[in-house]
């Protein structure tokens, strides 16, 4: 039955419920992964699934949702009366109405749909992967942490207002996490990710290399003093931290209170004023992107932070009608709608700034702490507070010679080093994230082990 | 290749199921597996949410699948699936075998027809008639959230309600074929503080298994008082200085400590792997003589107790420490038949699209002789951690926790309250500094994610004092 079917399906069902007002998202996905230990298959995974979203509008325009992977006819039919039940308690204070842009037209965009590798194929690769990985180093002695998957989806959006956007693509990820060992030391571990749009687009060589390079340049490491150090984010570490803090250009986290900004923030400059974000869903290295949100907004290139001010939040259609804006493309579905970023680029701005341009990561000759990887998000970052207290793994930096830092946290508050930013390196670095480049820090607080 | 097909699910979720699951594991078994699992789930679940003074959030979901598992000696292939047709279920098997690359090999084991059917859901089943309605829920969400509302430094109150309703059939080659309903609910307080520059958090969540009466009986003021009371004493913290100290941890959530630090590195998952320091360490000491713990899933209403685990296993009480000596580990049956050490009724999975893996369910630290007052005293120097947030161990058995509420000890006594606080270690080095438990065990309901997704689980100890350790600071 094609996608039409279901929606004609949901409107004759929806009349007998004399329910006038709906939509719903639908996602139909197949996956499959691979797991190898020592040559040996571990796991092998397959999964096909069907989920749909379904909200009505009652008589006093109030949103009910439910969520169902039943999608047989009477699986429907369920959905949308447990929906018409729940829209009894919708929230009465914030309306939810269809995205004003759901009908709009979406932008060119590249489905890339692919066929699958099948699992043997997938199978194959890894093994020699891991084989190689193994190889590449007599310390690593393990690949404990190891995965090649494919997915391929289709997701849908409709409402009864005549909107039906669907987009196929297909996702592809590689991660190998090597174990390190030698004689009177702890071990060490460490990893890549690659992502491509199917097995063949991956760049395997160079996700055994950089799993390899990263875990064995950790073999040798120090204990640190505890202290303030000066401090180079790696772009995947400040993006991890920027993400963290997302809720400070969420207008849904604005709205609820739980962020550092408020609704005069907008504006007003909250970062460095040689820093501008952007979210860019469609940007050409994000694997991950998709032409539409959950509201079926269209996806588009949003302006954030343009010289340090506050210039765009992240809207889904009510938290737009609050702000007197337009939706921008950062949706969920749900009874109570979440917004969240696609995939961040930060750069440099053209404003004439103090930085420091000689502190380049690899020349600067003074000491400070590289961090490549901030662990533990979900624990050590107050979102609503601004404060972070997070492991991290990383380097200790001296004369231009650099030791693997054995254990260590960095604690800080988020809106101090956004503006104690003492230089932005040139170079953009594409990560499985976004785009950043390397971002120098005037101090923050290291705990170290001794 | 995609499919967007309306399904016609033939699974009715009762023993009528018999003849066909039988004639699936006969047909996974005729072309080569040795041994065919199929887990088949139905949920009907629901999530609410008040904030300040109003509901903004009802959600209900439900759906069906099932997990297909296949072993051909060590190695299992898993297919997941909503299609229930009998149709997609054979496809299931057939992809299970297919990747394997088994296919048409020859089973080492006879499929011998199910043993009687066991069922655990038999006084279960008018759960979900039992359990709140709407209606009362929203009633107590908003007097929760009502009851937060103290002074005028608290900016932001929310009271939230999920309840998850399982219905499970487990049909295997070994002649397993078991039925069960789990219910969990839990209900949370969460707000913010705020005065001019200064902000403070707090959440309390209290949570149950299979029983429909618990929400009724929370105390909802209780629950209010002691998060409104633990966010004021932390609005004006100081941040927590880093060092190295003794460490007094509180019962109930401290225990997450023990979970993630320890627990994780005895489930044999992470003997497979290769990643536990304790794998060639049974029956040696790898822990303060003062400690032995337990993991079990037995305790009536704990957020982790099973009737039977989800490959139709039977919980139990596994000692996992016996004072400070390793006795056992967590187990499930790919453990088993990869490690050798004997299923404990720990083979746990979120729902029908993962596989299950071994995992923990009420995992605790026992009680001991001490006072909490007697572990505090016993510190001239060091911090009170009154509640615990999350936390995470790495691949090489590092962990690091952040602290909630804390407050310093001086003179052992208790004195100013301290924020930003995070413990750091190492497990196997931590255990061996436990030196004090003291006489107050109690558990915390939490979600575990792991391999197998988030499972419901209780954390638990008594107060314990840790000689020494690192607490990150600024």
């Amino acid at each position: 039955m094609e996608i039409k079917e279901i929606k004609n399906l949901i409107t004759k069902s929806a009349s007998s419920l004399n329910i006038k007002k709906w939509d719903f998202g639908a996602s139909f996905s197949n996956d499959f992964s691979v797991q190898v230990d020592k040559g040996e298959a571990k796991q092998l995974k397959a999964s096909q699934k069907q989920v749909m979203t379904i909200r009505v509008w009652n008589t006093r325009n109030l949103v009910g949702i439910t969520t169902t992977s039943d999608l047989s006819e009477n699986g429907l039919i369920k959905a949308l009366h447990q929906a018409n039940i729940a829209s009894n308690y919708g929230n009465d204070n914030e309306h939810t109405n269809f995205s004003p842009l759901s009908k709009e037209p979406i932008e060119e965009y590249n489905s890339q749909v692919n066929s699958p590798s099948g699992i043997k194929k997938l199978l194959k690769i890894l093994r020699v992967a891991e084989e190689k990985l193994l190889k590449s180093n007599k310390a690593i002695k393990s690949i404990p942490y190891n995965g090649l998957s494919e997915s391929f989806f289709k997701r849908v959006y409709a409402n009864s207002d005549g909107a039906l956007r669907s987009y196929e693509k297909s996702q592809a990820a590689l991660y190998l996490y090597a174990r390190a060992e030698e004689d009177n030391k702890k071990p060490r571990s460490s990893g890549s990710v690659k992502l491509g749009y199917v097995v063949d687009d991956i760049d395997i060589d160079g996700c055994i290399l950089e799993a390899s390079k990263k875990t064995i340049s950790h073999l040798d490491y120090t204990a640190i003093k505890t202290g303030k150090y000066k401090i180079c984010f790696s772009p995947e570490a400040f993006l991890t931290l920027v993400n963290a803090f997302s809720s400070i250009f969420n207008a849904r986290s604005i709205i609820d209170g739980v962020s550092i900004s408020d609704k005069n923030s907008l504006g007003q400059e909250i970062f460095s004023p040689s820093l501008n974000i952007y979210d860019d869903g469609l940007h050409k290295e994000n694997i991950s992107s998709a032409p539409f949100d959950g509201e079926g907004t269209p996806t588009k290139k949003l302006c954030i932070i343009d010289e340090g001010k506050l210039k765009n939040l992240l809207h889904s259609e009510s938290t737009a009608r609050i702000f007197k804006t337009n939706p921008t493309g950062h949706a969920g579905l749900g009874s109570k709608v979440s917004v969240s970023p696609d995939w961040l680029v930060i750069e440099k701005s053209k404003c004439i700034s103090t930085l420091d341009s000689t502190l380049i990561h690899e020349k600067y000759k003074g000491e400070f702490i590289y961090i490549e990887e901030l662990n533990a998000i979900h624990a050590g970052v107050k979102a609503s507070q601004g404060s972070f207290s997070l492991p991290f793994d990383g380097w200790i930096y001296d004369n231009g010679k650099k030791k693997s830092i054995d254990s260590a946290t960095v604690a800080g508050d988020f809106r101090t080093i956004i503006k104690d930013i003492i230089n932005i390196e040139d170079e953009q670095v594409t990560t499985t994230n976004g785009i950043s480049p390397h971002i120098w820090i005037k101090d923050l607080s290291i705990t170290g082990d001794t | 290749m995609l499919s967007t097909e309306l399904l016609t699910n033939e699974i009715n979720f009762d023993e009528t199921n018999n003849e066909l699951l039988e004639e699936l594991i006969k047909y996974g078994t005729s072309i080569g597996a040795d041994f065919v699992e199929i887990f088949l789930e139905s949920t009907d679940n629901i999530s609410i949410l008040a904030e300040e003074d109003c509901i903004t959030s009802v959600s209900p979901s439900f759906g069906k699948g099932a997990g297909i598992r296949i072993f051909k000696d060590m190695k299992d292939g898993f297919v997941s699936t909503n299609d229930l047709t009998k149709k997609g279920l054979i496809n299931a098997i057939t992809q299970a075998v297919e990747m394997l690359d088994i296919l048409n090999f020859s089973s080492k084991r006879s499929f011998e027809g199910f043993e009687k059917l066991r069922d655990y859901s038999t006084y279960k089943n008018n759960w979900l008639e039992k359990v709140p309605t709407i209606d009362e829920i929203s009633d107590k969400l908003l007097l929760s959230t009502k009851a937060l509302k103290k002074n005028k430094k608290i900016e932001v109150r929310k009271g939230s309600y999920a309840r998850n309703w399982q219905k499970v059939i487990i049909a295997s080659s070994d002649g397993t074929f078991a039925k069960d309903i789990r219910l969990h609910q839990t209900v949370g307080l969460n707000l913010i503080a705020t005065d001019k520059e200064y902000r403070s958090s707090g959440s309390r969540r209290l949570g149950s298994s299979d029983n429909p009466e618990d929400f009724r009986k929370w105390n909802y003021e209780n629950s209010a008082n002691d998060v409104f009371e633990s966010s004021m004493n932390m609005l004006y913290a100081d941040y927590v200085e880093a060092g190295q100290k003794p460490v007094v941890l509180a019962n109930k959530f401290g225990g997450v400590i023990f979970h993630e630090a320890c627990g994780h590195l005895l489930e044999t998952t992470q003997i497979e792997r290769g990643t536990t320091p304790f794998a060639n360490k049974l029956n040696k000491k790898i822990a303060n003589e003062s400690v032995t713990a337990i993991d079990e899933g037995i305790s009536q209403g704990s957020f982790g107790s099973i009737s039977i685990d989800d490959e139709g296993m039977e919980s139990e009480k596994t000692i996992l420490i016996k004072d400070g000596v390793l006795k056992k580990f967590i187990s499930d049956r790919a453990g088993e038949l990869r490690t050798g050490h004997k299923r404990t009724g720990s083979g746990r999975r979120q729902n029908y699209s993962f596989a299950p893996a071994s995992r923990m369910r009420n995992t605790y630290i026992e009680a001991g002789e001490y006072s909490k007052d007697d572990l505090i005293s016993s510190i001239k120097d060091g911090l009170y951690c009154k509640s615990m947030g999350g936390g995470s161990v790495g691949a090489t058995g590092q962990f690091n926790f952040a602290v909630e509420e804390g407050y310093l000890i001086k003179d052992g006594k208790l004195t100013k309250p301290v924020k930003g606080a995070t413990l750091i270690g190492e497990a196997k080095e931590v255990m061996t500094k436990i030196s004090m438990c003291g006489n107050d065990l109690e558990l915390a309901p939490g979600f575990c994610g792991s391999i197998s997704g988030s499972v419901n689980v209780t954390v638990g100890q008594p107060h314990i004092k840790v000689d020494s350790i690192t607490i990150g600071g600024r």
